[in-house]
């Protein structure tokens, strides 16, 4: 466990040092999350029950979305593209006889820059947000306390979802293509195209028993007390179960690929 | 006139550094190159020296026309490198050790039919010089290979095709034969010398390894901490230096220290020994004593460094008459 | 002028072929990408069953929009390709390989790597913009106003992705401050700008003029009077901000390189 936690502080601090590149990107994500407020605030003003969400609804939703893209990397990235790099190169394979396990040593470097990216993009810009919108904040601590349970969860589900694509790696050539495809299922899913209550009748119940349901929409409707009650338990149940299925079936496919490695000798 | 004339040439850069205990990171001036002196003649081979960091590159990417000097004058084949850039790139080839101008994803030929239509050679005279740098080079059977299947050697011997393609009067080689193996680096040599002979390339190699030197250049010019220390023959630049070379004896069994006229020893370890001597004597009558007096197992010769040489150079006492002083 | 684009079109072919030597990269890049790009408009059309119109424009409005800005940063992107990458040039040593070649060097910034999976960009704004036309009622100046559109609207973003990426001459940190004129100029511009307040109009009218890529011209195509009231010739002054921002774009770039060429980092 020390190991652990040692290997998610390493993480921390080697992206603390693009001290530019986060201004950079947190201003981006600021840029956007204006754009998207003033749509979204036409929409609700013309229509002020979409979804179920009311105006302030939507824009705190935005400000949760710009917050959520880096921390469970929506686009990508994180640990497991560094796997994906090490499988093209043949330096897996000192990952594998390492006797530390690959995805707990994966999983911690990545929640570690996850929780990086929370504190810098995604604090800065709900600030700003805050400051530009009137925005709508859980008055429970208990909330608080859920959802600071509920971003690990999530990042975790990311993270299972990322590491499967950078597994193909073992199998394909190039790699591009199925994490191609995946930020492109998690852009649509995870509701930051859209928010997932508004879209239209089954493809939203398909989206909500998705994985990526859990990136932002089912946080964000704890955040702004859509669910309450065993509700939140539900939701994160539904996200703490999606954790474990993506982890299990992490460490199936690593499972195969190591026997493939012995096999071929690397 | 000489084809390459350098003279009082400086580049000064500004680096933002942190100075102990202060907070904010202060701006200093570093001089990368100063007071730079020298011309090369049309059909020259000169070996362009010295440590890392030393200012070796800064000053071919003045005399291609990439950096702008800061102070002094440079005309390479009558022109400012910095103001006739473009023009001048038709008249040069430059070859950078470790990164390729070819195509990584497509045969040889694509990457030498592309350089011939931007730099608009003659298309007869492309294709001469192309049968004749693929022949010379042993190139023939790989042009339709990617490039990205080509080993290091190969690869830079199509990076030096591909800045050959155009007739350059001049050629850089910056490092040419880094991570190469014993073969690839004789080819390369011999291939460059005879460029040299038979069509009057002037060339101009940074490199590390004094060996590059030996096989090709007749002049060195040594540089360090940006300043010109050296302009000269290899044979004074040992002497100068007083650099040594080292004999490495594997004897077949343990011994005492050797004693052998000429060499002094510096190291034992078990049946291995070193012995150093000057490194413009010949290394034979020394073999020779060794194979005679002593059961030699392996013997092998280490040739001194630039760095070793140019420490050398560094640390004799000032008051010493140096060689040839430089400048 | 004429050279320089000849040798822009011989570079990028052979990029071209280079990027054919991996077919099934290249055909889910492509289809990625055209996927990745219509997700904007599938966005617009879920906000659009829950409203009837957004900003006092309909659906097939906003398309119009919404493939005018598109056409214009696909055609950017295609042509000026990875000047995003500046900054990894300078770190590689690519850009002083480039400057030893006898083409200017803004030519092989931008043809290199050309990936001609971006055509699909260009194709996913094309349908959308071609659906959207069907509803517009055509006439001879609103032809020439939209093809007059289409080429300022490139213009614009290719001096974007070109000035922005000059920052990286002096900083390697700031490519996402680029994405946010770029790509943040093409999100802002794919809805009516009757959605935003007037000062934010204003400013991307007068200070950062990006309203130009396709709002005013829009309105004169769709015979549209402007919503803040603004004066009506703005609707034909899309060439001239074009300009403004290719004059702006060249200077960064000089300036950019004067700043290279005398401190080579």
């Amino acid at each position: 466990m020390p190991l652990h936690v040692a290997v998610a502080t390493r993480a921390f601090k080697r992206y603390s040092t693009y001290v530019g590149a986060t201004l950079a990107g947190i201003f981006t994500n600021c840029v956007f999350g204006v754009i998207l407020c003033f749509v979204y605030l036409e929409v609700w003003g013309a229509n002020p029950d979409a979804g179920g969400y009311d105006a302030s609804d939507a824009v705190t939703y935005v400000w949760l979305g710009q917050a959520m893209i880096m921390t469970v990397a929506v686009w990508g990235g994180g640990s497991p593209d560094d796997l994906a790099e090490r499988i093209r190169s043949g330096d897996v394979v000192i990952d594998l006889y390492r006797p530390v396990g690959i995805l707990g040593w994966y999983l911690s470097a990545d929640l570690g820059r996850a929780a990086y990216h929370l504190l810098t993009r995604g604090l800065a810009p709900t600030v700003v947000g805050g400051l530009l919108f009137d925005l709508r904040y859980p008055a429970d601590p208990l909330t608080w306390l859920v959802l600071l349970a509920a971003v690990p969860v999530a990042v975790t589900v990311s993270f299972g979802l990322r590491m499967l694509a950078s597994l193909t790696a073992f199998w394909l050539l190039d790699d591009v293509g199925p994490r191609m495809l995946l930020g492109f299922a998690a852009l649509f899913f995870s509701g930051l195209t859209v928010p997932l209550v508004i879209l239209p009748g089954g493809l939203r119940e398909l989206a909500m028993a998705l994985p990526w349901a859990t990136f932002l929409q089912v946080p964000a409707d704890i955040w702004l007390g859509k669910r309450t009650g065993l509700e939140v338990v539900e939701g994160l149940a539904f996200m703490g179960g999606w954790a474990v299925v993506l982890l299990a079936a992490c460490a199936w496919v690593l499972h195969r690929a190591e026997r493939r490695v012995v096999v071929q000798g690397g | 006139m000489s084809l390459i004339e350098v003279s009082e040439l400086r580049r000064t850069f500004t680096v933002r550094r942190r100075v102990d205990g202060a907070r904010r990171k202060q701006r200093t001036e570093v001089e990368a190159v100063r007071d730079l002196t020298f011309a090369i003649d049309a059909g020259e081979m000169v070996g362009y020296i010295g440590p890392n960091g030393a200012g070796k590159s800064t000053t071919v990417k003045m005399l291609t026309g990439i950096l702008v000097p800061t102070s002094g004058r440079i005309s390479v084949a009558g022109v400012d490198p910095s103001r006739h850039r473009t023009a001048l790139a038709r008249r040069i080839g430059v070859v950078f050790g470790q990164r390729t101008s070819l195509w990584w994803d497509l045969p040889l030929h694509d990457s030498f039919d592309l350089l011939h239509k931007i730099y608009r050679t003659d298309p007869a005279r492309h294709r001469t010089n192309l049968a004749e740098f693929v022949e010379l080079l042993d190139l023939g059977d790989l042009l339709d290979t990617p490039v990205r299947q080509l080993s290091l050697g190969q690869r830079m011997r199509g990076d030096i095709v591909a800045a050959l393609l155009h007739d350059p009067e001049i050629l850089y080689l910056d490092e040419p034969t880094i991570g190469l193996d014993v073969v690839s680096k004789g080819r390369l040599r011999e291939f460059l010398r005879a460029l040299n002979r038979d069509r009057g390339t002037t060339l101009m190699l940074t490199t590390h390894d004094l060996q590059d030197i030996e096989a090709l250049c007749d002049r060195v010019i040594v540089i360090d901490h940006g300043t010109q220390v050296y302009d000269g023959t290899l044979a004074g630049l040992h002497e100068q230096g007083g650099s040594r070379r080292t004999v490495v004896v594997d004897l077949v069994d343990e011994a005492p220290p050797i004693e052998v006229a000429g060499a002094v020893t510096r190291r034992v370890e078990g049946p291995r020994q070193w012995l150093s001597f000057p490194a413009d004597a010949s290394a034979a009558p020394i073999v020779a004593a060794l194979a005679t007096s002593y059961d030699v197992a392996d013997l092998s010769i280490q040739e001194p460094d630039i760095e070793e040489v140019i420490r050398q150079l560094y640390s004799r006492p000032p008051s010493e008459p140096s060689g040839r002083p430089s400048g | 002028m004429a050279d320089a684009v000849v040798d822009y079109c011989r570079i990028a072919s052979l990029w071209v072929r280079a990027s054919m030597a991996y077919p099934a990269s290249f055909w889910m890049m492509a289809v990625g990408s055209f996927l990745m790009t219509g997700l904007d408009f599938v966005a617009i059309w879920v906000l659009l069953r829950n409203v009837d119109d957004l900003g006092g424009f309909s659906l097939t409005e906003i398309g119009f929009l919404y493939g005018a800005t598109g056409l214009g940063i696909a055609f950017a992107d295609l042509c000026v390709g990875r000047v995003e990458r500046l900054g990894q040039m300078i770190r590689t040593g690519r850009l002083d390989t480039m400057m030893t070649k006898p083409v200017p060097l803004l030519v092989q910034v931008c043809a290199d790597e050309f990936a001609p999976r971006r055509f699909a960009r260009v194709l996913q704004s094309s349908l959308v913009f071609v659906w959207a036309a069907t509803y517009v009622d055509w006439t001879l100046p609103r032809a020439l106003v939209a093809v007059e559109m289409v080429v300022s609207g490139s213009v614009i973003f290719f001096s974007l992705f070109v000035g922005l990426a000059c920052v990286q001459f002096w900083t390697a940190d700031s490519t996402e401050v680029a994405n946010a004129f770029t790509y943040g100029g093409n999100q802002v511009t794919q809805f009516p700008m009757s959605v935003f307040p007037q000062e934010i109009v204003k400013a991307l009218t007068f200070v950062l003029p990006i309203a130009f890529v396709n709002w005013y011209p829009a309105l004169f195509i769709l015979g549209r009077d402007d919503p803040f009231g603004l004066p009506e010739w703005l609707q034909l002054a899309s060439p001239v901000a074009a300009a403004l921002f290719l004059g702006a774009a060249a200077l960064a770039w000089r300036v950019g390189v004067r700043h290279y060429r005398s401190t080579g980092s």
